[in-house]
């Protein structure tokens, strides 16, 4: 299973808790939360299905590459922590 | 006593001066320069007498003037030029943007080199170089020995969208110690005027970071880095999720807690006192606004142990002014300080906080303060 934590920031706006899920790659990790989380896509996501530019998501700690398509691979078991990027102020 | 305060805008650079109107102290507007045009910063160079002020004119790129008689004439300089980004390297690009571009988009720091370098002049930008000058701006060169390390490729942009530096710290004792804030990638020290570097945030933290990157040093956010003049071991760090504080010459950092937050962009330091320092307080990074809507400074005495809340003469009801990390000012005593907002306030204290005068209420956004 796959550890996901968002960040304390978005939780003013939209719930989102820390939750375990299956997926192999960051696109899948996301379908799998929002499924249960619908309210939480447009946070994450912009109208296109790619992250929005000032959040970051990191896979065992490193951030992801892949930002628009989310093909980046999330290995069993990872932690992805779902963060604002500071680029946003 | 610094009688002359500069305030860079939105909408222009101000020069007010302090005169005394029937026993009572009064600064007004004495110049004006850069009507309309957007003053980013600016720099009055103590060691001759000049005045930098760089511009941002949007459609037609950064700008810097000089000007040798207090603002009256002003003279274009150069600007920090990237050199040609190599087309076989592989940088990442931030987020949301294809490319890391090697490109001036913003002079963000800008201060004078030491005593003993007249024409030396450090320029911090986004994206995040290091430039140097030692002929008064007339031409700029970007410091490689930072540029080139491969950890600034994990930096990234703290209120932009690129990292860039906007904190420069020049040792009194020794010109070649010079000490830099980068949002976001720490702070960073030269023993050797730019040959080397080392980053030294050792002791900050990150909330915004998974918890076990935290503690990285390169990815901190010291939203702006002030240096004591007479003590220039200690610095202090108005950080993204707290104040930090060294005396150790950045080789470490200890966290202290203010009151009614530790959030804000600005700090400024006693140049005599090391253990006094002044933050304008916001409630956190997620509402920036005054606690309470009440604008107040807090300040302390004992290197951070104990915060005083000052608001004597500052607005407490429904106020919502931030300060951005450069509008925040000391002058060579202690005893003057003054502070901009980005609702156009400008607040002016003679007795080291403890009272404060508002002096404008309908300035364009303030950018940037400083005595002369």
């Amino acid at each position: 299973m796959v550890q996901v934590t968002f960040t304390p920031n978005i939780q003013r706006h939209v719930t989102c808790p820390p939750r375990e899920v299956v997926g192999k790659t960051v696109r899948e990790v996301l379908d799998s939360i929002f499924a249960v989380n619908e309210r939480a896509r447009g946070y994450v996501l912009d109208d296109q299905g790619a992250l929005r530019k000032h959040m970051m998501i990191f896979v065992d700690s490193r951030p992801i590459r892949d930002r628009v398509r989310l093909t980046d691979l999330v290995p069993e078991s990872a932690e992805v922590y779902v963060m604002q990027a500071l680029s946003g102020g | 006593m610094s009688n002359r305060l500069l305030v860079a805008t939105r909408k222009g650079l101000f020069a007010f001066e302090r005169s005394n109107r029937k026993g009572k102290p009064s600064w007004v507007i004495q110049q004006t320069s850069f009507l309309a045009d957007n003053v980013t910063l600016v720099l009055p160079d103590a060691r001759d007498g000049s005045v930098y002020a760089a511009l941002d004119h949007g459609h037609f790129g950064v700008k810097l003037h000089r000007s040798a008689d207090g603002g009256v004439h002003w003279q274009e300089c150069a600007v920090p030029v990237y050199p040609p980004k190599p087309e076989d390297l592989e940088e990442p690009a931030p987020e949301g943007a294809t490319s890391y571009p090697w490109s001036l988009k913003l002079v963000w720091a800008l201060e004078a080199g030491g005593l003993d370098q007249p024409d030396a002049l450090w320029c911090g930008t986004l994206p995040g170089g290091l430039f140097r000058s030692n002929d008064r701006g007339e031409s700029w060169t970007l410091v490689r020995s930072l540029w080139d390390r491969p950890e600034r490729m994990e930096w990234f942009g703290g209120g932009e969208d690129y990292p860039g530096i906007h904190s420069i710290c020049v040792d009194p004792r020794d010109s070649q110690r010079v000490t830099l804030g980068v949002s976001c990638g720490g702070v960073w020290v030269t023993q050797d005027g730019g040959k080397t570097w080392a980053c030294r945030a050792s002791g900050m933290w990150a909330a915004y970071m998974p918890p076990e990157r935290k503690d990285d040093p390169n990815i901190q956010d010291p939203h702006c880095v002030v240096q004591c003049a007479a003590n220039p071991d200690v610095l202090w760090a108005q950080h993204h999720n707290g104040i930090f504080r060294s005396t150790d010459g950045a080789a470490s950092w200890q966290e202290v807690k203010s009151t009614p937050s530790s959030f804000g962009f600005a700090v400024a330091v006693h140049p005599a006192d090391p253990d006094t320092a002044w933050f304008v307080p916001g409630i956190s990074d997620e509402k920036r606004i005054p606690v309470d809507g009440k604008v107040v400074v807090s300040r302390t005495r004992d290197g951070g142990n104990t915060f005083e809340v000052l608001r004597k003469g500052l607005p407490q009801e429904h106020a919502y002014d931030l300060t951005f990390r450069h509008a925040l000012d000391v002058d060579e005593t202690g005893d003057r300080l003054a502070f901009g907002s980005t609702t156009g306030s400008l607040w002016i204290s003679e007795d080291q906080g403890d009272t404060w005068q508002q002096i404008m209420s309908h300035l364009p956004p303030v950018y940037c303060v400083r005595f002369r």
